[in-house]
């Protein structure tokens, strides 16, 4: 079956029940999105899916045919990072970094829906990822950070 | 103390009967409310004396407030009297009825916002007759016509209990209701018995205490009993099933949907942790109350669980045969599964069985699948089931996103197929009604 990530199709050779992440991580070699607990609990596997975030370790290919899959991979490259890896760039947000993929897509897409959302509203939308490390006050910050480069703040 | 509305009025024989069409019971019912609106202004139901305000109260015997906390958690007064992100009882939570939305008070002793100044005879007054200290009627969105049959001593320790929190300073936000408080005053007379719980002497013991607390403080019809056109709960149809903020609330006697019977044991396990293996995981509304009642006593528990299962009036024969059947049918539909949806997303927990780790729910036997509507299972699917904030709880992860309508559909569809019942009407309209954030 064909998949659709970072506006690129990939021919994929796959059971239609595996869950996406395996398919990123092995077929793909996008290894952006990390295995954390296979249960949806922990949100290091997730990326976005027509712009909504969703949990790649839980999401048989089947449901995904035609869809615009996005993995962090699709937000900027290390010589021209994005605006939301640029503010996690400069806010030094990552600790161990294993969460901060994760942290990045469903950030990106609550600030694609909404670039003007709140702090509270950032807080709301990243319930889902737990980061081991503790970072949480600087991924915050750095998220508001993207918001403000996404509308175009410098 | 306990003054019983003066104007009581009577129902006359013409008191709608159960056999009438529903669509000549709403024009009774429409014309019956014009009338009773009429008549409030002659019958004085508008208000009742106010009860003079007392001192800052004193101090309370630690048992008293100990026993007041585990009342106040098995009647779940957080769920109304505090506002998501609020401060515990200072009210300002929206509560959405068909009549418009009211808000929880401020119930902390607070002596300008809250109920600091009420003395214990107004405190009882509001539970026993649905009136504030000022003796104006109070919305029965405040299930004081469940209150009504606690005892003097259990409400003496829920006033010691609320006397004793934290005073928070924060108004009451104003109800959004367009029924005139007289209203309430007729609505009262014509729907609300006030009176202490009466034991059933045929029964023993704990069987009457769980009554006590499912009737009274627990106040469980609010949700689980229908409710007529003006929002009274259908005393001829108690616990068949009612409707609460958009979800179906099953019903608990012999019409319970649950594929196995519930017996006192699994109730009782799933009222203290929130799931039971072979009926439910609970949400929505419910996960607030079974998050509330693992603070309960073992006793309580029991005492609840036993009166509960005993409304399922159906024979332990018959019962038995529902069980065996429920699951033989689960046994082969799990040989059959084949839907690729719920081989993917669901099946990796849901088929591995809850003695495992990560184990979930055995399906097809949830109750989610057989109630009378899809939006229970599409709430569950889309929002998951997240304890509070902070808090452990059984738990299942947010499909949101993952699923397009279309799919969301397809795989609510095959559940309801698994459960063995007639397929729900129009799936696809209910989801998208969901999805665009209807209720």
């Amino acid at each position: 079956m064909k998949l659709d990530v970072n506006g690129r199709l990939h021919e994929v050779d796959a059971d239609p029940a595996t869950p996406l992440l395996y398919v990123l991580r092995e077929d793909l070699k996008l290894n952006g999105a990390k295995f954390g607990c296979g249960l949806g609990q922990c949100g290091a596997c997730t990326v976005l899916a027509d712009g909504e975030a969703i949990f790649s370790c839980l999401t048989p290919i089947s449901v995904l045919q035609g869809r615009r899959i996005t993995t962090v991979e699709g937000l900027g490259t290390v010589e021209k990072p994005g605006p939301m890896q640029r503010a996690f760039i400069d806010r030094q947000a990552a600790q161990c970094g294993y969460c901060i993929p994760g942290m990045m897509m469903r950030a990106q897409a609550l600030l694609e829906k909404k670039p003007a959302a709140s702090e509270a509203e950032i807080r709301e939308a990243l319930q889902p990822n737990l980061c081991r490390c503790g970072t949480h006050m600087r991924i915050v910050h750095a998220a508001v950070r993207a918001g403000e480069l996404m509308r175009g703040k410098s | 103390m306990a003054n019983i509305p003066s104007a009581r009025w009577t129902p006359a024989s013409a008191r709608a009967k159960k056999t009438l069409l529903s669509a000549w019971r709403l024009f009774a019912e429409v014309v019956l409310a014009g009338v009773l609106i009429v008549l409030a202004g002659f019958a004085g139901c508008a208000s009742e004396s106010p009860i003079a305000p007392g001192a800052q109260p004193q101090s309370f015997p630690r048992e008293q407030v100990t026993k007041g906390a585990e009342l106040a958690h098995l009647g779940n007064c957080l769920g109304c009297h505090t506002a998501q992100g609020g401060k515990p009882y200072a009210g300002g939570t929206p509560i959405k009825t068909p009549f418009g939305t009211i808000y929880g008070t401020n119930i902390t002793p607070d002596a300008d916002t809250g109920i600091g100044r009420w003395p214990l005879e107004a405190f009882t007054r509001a539970l026993r007759e649905g009136l504030d200290r000022e003796g104006r009627h109070l919305y029965p969105a405040f299930p004081y016509d469940h209150f009504t049959k606690l005892t003097d001593e259990d409400i003496a320790a829920l006033y010691a209990f609320l006397m004793t929190r934290e005073p928070v300073r924060q108004e009451n936000r104003t109800d959004k209701v367009p029924i005139p408080r007289a209203f309430v005053g007729v609505w009262k007379s014509r729907y609300f018995t006030p009176g202490a719980y009466q034991p059933d002497t045929a029964r023993g013991a704990e069987w009457n205490r769980g009554a006590y607390l499912v009737q009274g403080l627990g106040h469980c019809g609010a949700c689980h009993t229908p409710r007529n056109k003006l929002g009274a709960e259908e005393k001829n149809a108690a616990f068949a099933g009612g409707e609460v903020e958009g979800w179906h609330a099953p019903a608990l006697n012999g019409s319970s949907p649950s594929p196995v019977p519930w017996t006192a044991d699994a109730l009782q396990s799933y009222l203290r942790r929130g799931i039971a293996d072979l009926h439910a995981q609970s949400a929505g509304p419910m996960q607030e109350v079974t998050h509330d009642l693992s603070h309960a006593s073992d006793e309580a528990l029991r005492a609840i669980a036993t009166y509960v299962v005993s409304l399922d009036t159906r024979g332990e024969d018959e019962r038995r045969r529902h069980a065996d059947a429920a699951l033989e049918r689960a046994r082969k539909v799990k040989a059959m599964q084949g839907n690729a949806i719920y081989d993917g997303a669901c099946a990796d927990c849901h088929n591995r069985g809850r003695a495992e780790e990560g184990g979930a729910l055995e399906l097809p036997l949830g109750t989610a699948l057989t109630v009378p509507t899809p939006r229970n299972l599409a709430y569950i699917i889309r929002d998951g089931i997240v304890p509070p904030e902070g808090e452990r709880g059984p738990w299942m992860p947010a499909f949101a996103g993952m699923l397009t309508d279309g799919q969301l559909t397809d795989l609510l569809n095959y559940l309801r197929a698994l459960s063995g019942e007639p397929a729900w009407p129009d799936v696809a309209r209910e989801v998208r009604n969901i999805t665009r954030g209807d209720q």
